[in-house]
């Protein structure tokens, strides 16, 4: 007479490839996946749209205010007679352009921030995260129309007003998931076996601090090209690049008469935004280590 | 302790202020003389003389420090008046539509939260998810202008621009009714933003709540369920709202800066953006400083808010 | 002959878990008398808390629900009382304590107030009365310098003083039952010596009927005259502690027994080696099954076991023991 075998709990799991993980979590996520596709849509649009649909979005191609689907504009035309859907397609290369290069200026700035504030503490943190307050302080729009207005309307200088108002977030999360993992037993471990600081950082600790890093990232794209917009609404872009937000500024005044040269740019940076942020949700369930026990 | 933090955040924005001023190309001089339609190099000299801008940077900044200190903040050559003057005329007018924004942001955005809470699948649960998404999403200009053509133009409800009619006269509730007639629109479109974001906290830190220990506790005591949730749940769960709201001032200001814009409303966003067109740089630094000192004195605010709703802070002093 | 304080008959709870519904009670019977004190014991997960939560009509919303069998206080039937008379009883009738002094009592109101708002809630008491009841509780419960800790915040107490209040809100208006949930388990050896004395010593004072709920042997020893052995969601073996420990009937007993040294050995006896009952609590899926569930960590395990659900069998002094070798253990 013996004790019946012990049942295991539950079929473990076999062990895969973090990002195949990821993805499978990823792909579950409906909205997710579809907003994916819009995107990369929007993505191929920015980049092959302007050599496929050449018409230039300066140039007065019909008379003004002629509506969506008339005389064979399929957006219409705005207030000076230019093509509307040219506009888009090629404003779609401005938003996606800047969105990403501030949003990755601004990892990397939040990213250094954090990650030394966290990793050194003391008076390095210190002074680092009263720098990150002091840049909380700062009106980000305003501190960016001062920015461009000093320094001038560049699409570089732009995509640096945005990037240098926008990592204090970036820079928190590095810093309290650095403060988190660095008492983990194999980050003690790798300092007991002589880990260089510089190693222990970016090698041992940034690596698993990326999760929630990434999906702030992503919406970091996404409120760039908001930021843009909010910019460009303004008039402080460059006057030789069409952009979404400069299509809406510029027509503004005449919504009266032709409501949809606002609302159509408007409703294209909507969904672009939107498309990135149900993305950023999807990543979120997919690289949340906690989430994916569930 | 507060306070004197403050006031050196404060300072390091004025010295912000006065570098990127003497590293953007063009300085004073040559605002005054375009003024007056050109000027040789001997005049440039004396004008840089007059004004002490041939001395040392750190002279300059002491001096410039110094001025602020005593409410001067410069002159703009654009609207012929110092700047604070200019900016103490707009000031009120962007503080009464941020407020407003903020507080009622964070009321609906509460009461939103605990209702969806309660019913995690109810209507405003479902209501709180759809505006979160809008909010992050929509341009707060675009929903501005789409509000102004959908209840301006199209129904002619409220009024299309500005902050109040001056044809209108009467007592002070005429006057206050028709400045909040003209507001409605504006704190619309800038509250939704906050809104979302407060709802969805508020609905995930009251979820939380709901589930706790001291929450069970209040239930077996045999307290009634409204006791249960508006006296010892909703307290616990509006510190992180609250705290989520200090962090927002900065953006808010910056979203009345767009919303100013749509809707004309005469406040320091509507200066700022008039002013960059004009190139009016002490006018732009000006109100750059003073925005900072809003989100300071906003910081401070939601700091006294904290210690109401908290004892654990209370006690840290 | 007048109606037992608290008849529990063949109660069942389910829970709606991911993978189905499982009976985290399931047939269970007993009786508390007044002034009376009675133990659950079990590791955790055996449904001791279930049994307090349904008897408080406290199950968690929509997830758990009693699903048959009746619990009566004083004779009135409780499962199916509205929430209305179940809030009069609460607090009131039948208070409880809980597991987690640190997070039972709410962080932003003073130890004060939080005493003082069962009283009024239950006993209509004005403000200055119930506040002056609250600092006598706080004394009654031995906080020193009560007049002055009553404006306290709990987070300026220690886990003792914590549970000592929350007794002081258990005890506010004077309950027919106390339900003490586990409650020395975060707490420091002499603290828990200092929480039972408490409790013991308020009970004397009281009358007050105690269900204690415990996986510690040495607790029951210390605080009750009969007890229920729970398993998986099941009665294992009940009756008087004393012959319990002296003689227990269920394989599982004896092996919790076996795992307290110092109700079996006195100081001089040879050290036994500590030992567990070996193996895990089956998982909820395993619940509600027709078969002994503790058949996979017993040692006396046969085919029977496995087959059928055992009856409770009787033994003197209403000792009962659910096992198909209850005569042999």
């Amino acid at each position: 007479m013996s004790a019946p075998p012990l049942q295991p709990q539950e079929e473990l799991p076999t062990a895969r490839h973090p990002f195949a993980e990821a993805w499978e979590m990823f792909r579950r996520n409906h909205a997710a996946m579809v907003a994916l596709v819009v995107l990369t849509l929007i993505v191929l649009t920015a980049i092959f749209g302007p050599y496929i649909y050449k018409t230039d979005p300066f140039d007065m191609v019909w008379a003004p205010f002629s509506p969506p689907g008339v005389d064979g504009f399929l957006l219409g035309t705005d207030y000076l007679g230019r093509d509307l859907l040219a506009a888009l397609i090629h404003g779609a290369r401005v938003s996606i352009l800047i969105g990403l290069a501030a949003a990755l200026m601004s990892v990397f700035i939040g990213v250094t921030v954090g990650a030394l504030a966290g990793f050194y503490r003391g008076w390095v943190e210190e002074v680092l995260m009263r720098v990150t307050e002091f840049f909380q302080v700062l009106p980000t729009l305003l501190f960016s129309m001062v920015i461009v207005a000093l320094f001038g309307a560049s699409l570089p200088m732009i995509t640096f007003a945005i990037g240098i108002v926008s990592w204090t977030a970036v820079a928190r999360i590095t810093r309290s998931e650095f403060l988190r993992i660095r008492e983990l037993e194999y980050v003690t471990a790798s300092r007991a076996s002589g880990a260089k600081n510089g190693t222990l950082m970016f090698k041992i600790i940034l690596p698993n601090a990326l999760p929630p890093i990434i999906v702030q990232a992503a919406l970091m794209v996404g409120s760039a090209i908001l930021f843009e917009a909010g910019l460009s609404f303004l008039g402080l872009t460059d006057p030789n690049v069409v952009s979404w937000g400069q299509v809406i500024g510029s027509n503004r005044q005449y919504i009266l008469d032709a409501s949809y040269t606002v609302t159509i740019p408007g409703i294209a940076i909507f969904i672009t935004v939107l498309a990135i942020s149900l993305v950023g949700d999807g990543l979120n369930d997919a690289l949340n280590p906690k989430l994916r026990q569930r | 302790m507060r306070i004197l933090y403050a006031a050196i955040l404060l300072l390091a924005v004025l010295v912000l202020n006065f570098s990127m001023m003497h590293l953007a190309p063009g300085d004073v001089a040559d605002t005054i003389s375009q003024s007056m339609g050109g000027a040789d190099q001997e005049l440039l000299d004396q004008i840089r003389a007059d004004y002490g801008l041939d001395q040392p940077f750190l002279v300059q900044l002491g001096r410039y420090i110094g001025n602020v200190l005593q409410f001067d903040l410069g002159f703009s050559f654009f609207y012929n008046k110092p700047v604070t003057e200019l900016i103490l005329q707009r000031l009120p007018a962007t503080l009464l539509l941020v407020f407003v924004a903020q507080i009622l942001a964070l009321f609906i955005g509460v009461i939103l939260g605990v209702i969806s809470a309660r019913k995690p699948n109810g209507i405003a649960s479902h209501f709180v998810t759809i505006l979160a998404l809008f909010g992050y999403s929509a341009p707060v200009f675009w929903t501005g202008i789409l509000l102004l053509i959908g209840f301006s133009l199209k129904i002619q409800i409220f009024p299309v621009a500005g902050m109040r009619d001056v044809t209108i006269e009467g007592g002070f509730w005429i006057h206050f009714m028709d400045i909040a007639r003209h507001m409605v629109l504006p704190v619309i479109t800038l509250g939704s933003i906050f809104l979302a974001l407060y709802s969805r906290l508020s609905r995930a830190t009251m979820m939380e709540v709901l589930g706790s220990d001291y929450v069970r506790t209040a239930k077996a005591k045999g307290l009634s369920e409204r006791e249960v949730v508006y006296k010892h749940a909703l307290k616990n769960s509006l510190s992180p709202v609250i705290t989520l709201a200090g962090l927002q001032f900065s953006a808010v200001i910056s979203g009345a800066v767009l919303v100013e814009a749509v809707f004309s409303w005469p406040g320091l966003g509507t200066l700022a953006f008039q002013s960059i067109i004009a190139r009016d740089t002490p006018t732009i630094l000006g109100i750059l400083f003073f925005s900072a000192l809003v989100v300071i004195v906003g910081n401070l605010l939601t700091d006294l808010a904290l210690r109401l709703v908290d004892p654990r802070v209370r006690s840290k002093g | 002959m007048t109606a037992p304080l608290l008849k529990v008959e063949n109660l069942r709870i389910e829970l709606t878990t991911r993978d189905g519904v499982a009976p985290v009670i399931d047939d269970l019977s007993f009786e508390l008398g007044a002034g009376e004190s009675i133990s659950f014991v079990g590791e955790s997960g055996c449904g001791k808390s279930m049994t307090a939560l349904g008897i408080m009509g406290l199950l968690p919303d929509k997830i758990g629900r009693i699903a048959s069998g009746s619990i009566a206080f004083e004779g009135e039937e409780l499962s199916t009382a509205s929430e209305k008379r179940l809030r009069e009883i609460r607090g009131n009738d039948i208070s409880m304590i809980f597991q987690e002094p640190m997070t039972s009592l709410n962080p932003v109101y003073t130890v004060g107030e939080q005493i003082a708002e069962v009283l009024r809630a239950h006993q209509g008491l004005s403000k200055s009365a119930a506040w002056a009841s609250a600092v006598e509780l706080l004394d009654a419960v031995r906080i020193p310098n009560a007049q002055r800790r009553v404006s306290d915040y709990p987070f300026q107490m220690s886990g003792g003083q914590r549970q000592r209040v929350m007794i002081a809100i258990a005890l506010a208006c004077e309950p027919k039952i106390l339900i003490a949930d586990e409650p020395t388990t975060a707490l420091d050896v002499t603290v828990q010596a200092q929480i039972f004395d408490l409790l013991n010593d308020l009970k004397r004072q009281t009358g007050t009927a105690i269900i204690m709920i415990t996986h510690d042997m040495g607790a029951v020893a210390e605080m009750a005259q009969r007890m229920i052995v729970m398993y998986a969601g099941r009665n294992a073996e009940q009756g008087p502690v004393d012959q319990i420990i002296d003689r227990p009937r269920h394989p599982y007993t004896k092996g919790l027994i076996s795992c307290v040294p110092h109700i079996m050995a006195t100081l001089t006896d040879e050290r036994h080696e500590l030992t567990e009952v070996a193996g895990i609590v089956p998982s909820l899926r395993e619940f509600g099954k027709n078969q002994c569930l503790f058949a996979s960590r017993c040692a006396m395990v046969t085919q029977e076991c496995l087959d059928n659900r055992p009856p409770e069998i009787e033994f003197e002094a209403g000792q009962k023991s659910a096992c198909w070798h209850a005569g042999t253990v």
